[in-house]
């Protein structure tokens, strides 16, 4: 428990740990058949790993992290689209700035830069919006990525440009849904997840009712959970309490910030600007029913994708990389072939590589490098 | 992108667009503030208001207390450091 003194409530935390402890040895859970959580979100696996929030826990129970990482997930063609819109003439791109480092199939925006193309990291897409104001000779184009939590602000940004006629602006929309993979991932075969810990941000956007599914249909507990390292030990505790209660409900751990019904001018901002995909594609998970958003008829003006010609390629991930079996749970990071050695967060092959809120990088940095590598070449020999 | 930041509405500056300065750990910041408003919460009884910023939006109105303790751990991960330099040199020429 070497962390847990940088709690800011250290008892608590203790304390909580002894319950969780308490409540997996009543279950009777083993490290054989371990108790499998998924936390969503890429903002929890960072506090995880930042806290050495796994190493406090009892063996049995293993964290499975999750594809909440939009700059993680992002196919290698998208990347590549994003570099041809780049590269027209008389274009400014702009994105934030987790994007610029993605490796696409021939470079990252980072190297398009480098080459000459006009790629400037903004904070909000409201910058970019003020960009294309100075710049009317030139198309500015943002690059909209995120789940829901960034969906209302590109919504309200493009609304702000049609209400100010400004017709030098579009996105290249790719937002992503957090419901629909959540439902893809319980569908899938080759997982078996236990419980979840559901988005903070995304729900104090859409509430906490969409995830009732997960509770109803598929019969687990699910619980929306705050970002701090308490937030995370008291809603696995949470999840814990309900399968010892033998009860599968939506639990909300982040009141504080989540309203059971989410944000209205938000939900109403993003449903009037964009509309459900039937399919995209994600990295390491391939293509996922609804679970991506497209801009609707009304703001095809304000869409990169129909204003200008995208190659819209789809791109196989490098053939060593595994990064679709880490973000199932099939596999841990350090068992990926390429882990720490080809792939490392200087020269990522993979995308969970990339961001500090991928999985992969987390054990990278967070981890015991060299004991990682070492169980790698005995899980690999 | 994903975790905000939290900081406090200090002016109204564009009732029509809502749009504010927000104070987040000394560096000031124009923010848009269309999902903070509502029937009980006019434009104008927003200042003085913690909010938690994501991308240039105030998404959600926190207690004062609640918003220094955020902004610690925020800190503490290295996040605000990233959020703050993030606002103040983002591309707007």
């Amino acid at each position: 428990m070497k962390y847990v003194d940088e709690f800011r409530d250290p008892e608590k935390a203790r304390m909580l740990v002894a319950e969780i402890n308490t409540i997996t040895e009543q279950l009777g859970i083993t490290q054989q058949r371990p108790l499998q959580l998924m936390e969503f979100c890429g903002g929890h696996t960072h506090t995880i790993f930042r806290y050495g929030i796994e190493q406090m826990l009892p063996k049995a129970i293993e964290l499975i992290h999750g594809p909440g990482c939009p700059v993680c997930v992002l196919p290698m063609g998208r990347v590549d689209d994003c570099v041809t819109l780049a590269e027209r003439p008389n274009v400014i791109f702009t994105t934030f700035g987790d994007a610029m480092r993605v490796p696409g199939s021939k470079k990252s925006l980072l190297q398009a830069k480098a080459d000459g193309a006009d790629i400037r990291m903004v904070y909000s897409p409201l910058d970019a919006l003020n960009l294309a104001r100075k710049h009317q000779e030139k198309e500015v184009i943002f690059f909209a990525l995120g789940f829901e939590t960034t969906m209302p602000s590109t919504a309200l940004t493009v609304l702000q440009a049609e209400q100010d006629n400004i017709n030098n602006f579009s996105l290249f929309c790719n937002h992503i849904t957090t419901v629909p993979t959540i439902k893809a991932i319980l569908d899938s075969p080759d997982m078996k997840i236990d419980g979840f810990l559901a988005p903070g941000h995304v729900s104090m956007v859409v509430g906490a009712r969409p995830f009732d599914f997960v509770a109803e249909t598929y019969e687990k507990p699910i619980v929306v959970t705050g970002f701090e390292p308490l937030d995370i030990l008291q809603s696995i505790w949470m999840l814990l309490k309900q399968l010892s209660e033998k009860r599968h409900d939506v639990e909300n751990q982040y009141a504080r910030i989540v309203p059971e019904n989410g944000n209205e001018p938000a939900m109403d901002a993003l449903t009037k600007v964009f509309e459900l995909r039937e399919f995209f594609e994600w990295r390491g998970l391939g293509s996922i029913d609804h679970s991506g958003v497209k801009m609707r008829d009304a703001y095809a003006a304000y869409d990169a994708e129909q204003k200008f010609t995208v190659p819209n390629l789809k791109i196989a991930d490098p053939k060593s990389c595994q990064c679709g079996e880490v973000l199932k749970g099939v596999i841990r990071p350090w068992e990926c072939k390429v882990f720490g050695t080809q792939c490392n967060p200087e020269t990522p092959m993979g995308a969970l590589m990339v961001s500090t809120e991928g999985a992969c990088a987390a054990y990278y940095n967070f981890g015991n490098l060299n004991e990682l590598l070492q169980k790698k070449e005995a899980v690999n020999a | 992108m994903c975790l905000g930041i939290p900081g406090q509405i200090v002016e109204i500056t564009d009732v029509t667009k809502k749009l504010a300065m927000v104070d987040v750990s000394g560096v000031k910041r124009q923010v848009n503030i269309a999902c903070i408003v509502n029937k009980e919460h006019s434009v104008a009884s927003c200042v003085g208001d913690w909010v938690l910023v994501h991308v240039g939006f105030a998404m959600s109105r926190i207690d004062a207390e609640e918003a220094k303790k955020t902004l610690d751990l925020l800190i503490e991960l290295g996040e605000a450091q990233a959020e703050i330099m993030a606002m103040q040199t983002s591309a707007m020429q």
